[in-house]
């Protein structure tokens, strides 16, 4: 007798892709707008970016529920921070809090495919990549969702980041200005929309330098 | 049964199983689906989660110390999702940990080793063995068996005893050795490692020879690639010595001599 098999997940994937670049002393966070399930768009005006902290910025891609209570985990945590030690969360902090958040959860996941953009201490531009389960790591830019694999090749040949491993260490920020680096956030999106049908409608990019955060919108391709 | 010691964020300023609106909660616990099937579930799971298996970690014992070398390429599936993660996890001043398997597992893990180390200094005025250590270890994976967590790691580290060197898996399994290699890269970087070995090496020697270890199982394993990163485990603690793109190294390994036509089309091209 074979065993009966759930007829019904809990997950569901409504596609899209981020994408997050740091520099000198900025970082530029973006993630497309388009929000769908199956063949099916269920909204072009869709923000899967998150404000979670003065300096810290995540945009995720995968399933927005997950994505949604993910994000309000984290608000209500940094909040509890900021009252216990009067003050904002960095955003390495940050960093190792997603880790963990994501990790509580190692036995029925988040599906939920994260980038954290911001300044670190210093002022410097960070960018923390992570998997479902919170493994993570500090690079100099990275993209997930489901254009992730047609963008990365592209940033990859654009930034040419060295290691962080590499002995003597070179800085893994990318020597690009601010507009240079937005200029190739919407070039690569215009690029991921053309050949991946989850990608498209709009790009909300966010930048984080030391006068503040500034949002931007672009149109991309809607069919 | 299991270890729910990670899970424990907040120091409690209240007692245990009374929360802040004065009910009694339950201990902290991995939250668990509610399903008919948890084992089909669980596999359905590391499938979406898709952890790093392709790798390349050795760690040996030599008359100096401990050598720890690893790779830093993740793939999921056949996509490189990374060319620089941290294998080699520092877990305190004076032990490293490798990491093999699910890439998430391990960062926690070991994390989690790290601070049960610390409070064993702070509870017993005294830093905790490499044999204790790994037992840690070893005894929370053994807990969380059958459940899906992928670690296959080396405990190195230097205590009184001198060098130590464990193999420790999700599986609960926990070897002593002098010798090991973890991955799928592992039975290239044995041929080398086995044939080069010998007790009586310099920092140096046995550095070079890790390194190359590592070069050869990259060259050959398709899921082992990035940058080898060799750490030297002394009396005062961890160094890291090198850390190489292996695409380079394999340039140092096999300069590229220009042959004779090539020559010629050099000077026939001219200045």
């Amino acid at each position: 007798m074979t065993k009966q098999h759930a007829n019904w997940s809990p997950y569901d994937n409504n596609g899209g892709s981020c994408v997050a670049i740091a520099g000198s002393d900025y970082c530029v966070i973006a993630a497309d707008t388009r929000m769908s399930t199956g063949y099916n768009i269920l909204t072009r005006d869709y923000s899967k970016i998150s404000h979670l902290a003065e300096k810290c910025v995540m945009a995720s891609s995968g399933f927005q529920a997950d994505v949604k209570a993910l994000q309000k985990v984290l608000s209500a945590r940094h909040l509890t921070y900021q009252h216990q030690h009067n003050k904002q969360m960095s955003c390495p902090a940050m960093a190792q809090l997603l880790s963990n958040t994501l990790y509580y959860k190692r036995f029925f996941p988040y599906y939920s495919f994260n980038v954290l953009g911001g300044l670190d201490s210093e002022g410097k531009g960070c960018v923390f990549t992570y998997d479902a389960v919170g493994s993570y790591e500090r690079v100099g830019y990275s993209s997930q969702g489901s254009g992730s694999t047609l963008i990365m090749p592209f940033l990859d040949n654009q930034l040419k980041s060295p290691s962080p491993l590499l002995l003597p260490a070179q800085d893994a920020v990318t020597p690009l200005s601010e507009t240079e680096a937005v200029d190739l956030v919407k070039t690569v999106f215009a690029s991921a929309t053309e050949r991946d049908i989850y990608t498209g409608d709009k790009v909300e990019i966010v930048i984080l330098n030391a006068s503040g955060i500034h949002r931007d919108f672009m149109d991309l391709r809607k069919d | 049964m299991l270890d729910t010691t990670a899970l424990e964020s907040f120091p409690s300023l209240i007692s245990h199983g009374i929360n802040v609106a004065g009910e009694i909660s339950a201990p902290p616990s991995f939250q668990l689906p509610n399903s008919n099937d948890f084992d089909g579930f669980v596999k359905e799971t590391i499938q979406m989660v898709k952890p790093a298996k392709g790798t390349t970690t050795l760690a040996f014992i030599f008359k100096e110390g401990v050598m720890v070398a690893a790779d830093s390429r993740a793939s999921m599936g056949g996509y490189i999702s990374s060319q620089s993660v941290k294998k080699i996890i520092e877990i305190n001043p004076y032990m490293l940990g490798t990491m093999a398997g699910g890439a998430a597992d391990c960062q926690f893990w070991h994390r989690n080793l790290g601070i049960k180390c610390r409070l064993h200094e702070l509870a017993n005025k005294r830093r905790i063995s490499v044999t204790g250590a790994s037992k840690l270890l070893a005894n929370i994976l053994y807990s969380y068996r059958g459940m899906g967590l992928s670690v296959g790691t080396m405990i190195a580290g230097w205590d009184e005893t001198g060098p130590g060197l464990y193999y420790v898996d999700s599986e609960g399994g926990r070897l002593k050795g002098n010798r090991f290699s973890v991955g799928s890269g592992s039975p290239y970087a044995y041929g080398v490692l086995d044939s080069g070995y010998k007790y009586d090496m310099s920092v140096e020697e046995a550095s070079e020879l890790a390194r190359r270890a590592i070069y050869h199982a990259t060259f050959r394993d398709g899921a082992s690639g990035g940058v080898a990163s060799v750490y030297y485990v002394g009396p005062t603690g961890w160094k890291k010595l090198s850390g190489d793109d292996v695409g380079e190294l394999h340039y140092h390994y096999n300069p590229v001599t220009p042959s004779t036509v090539e020559q010629e089309m050099v000077e026939a091209a001219g200045p």
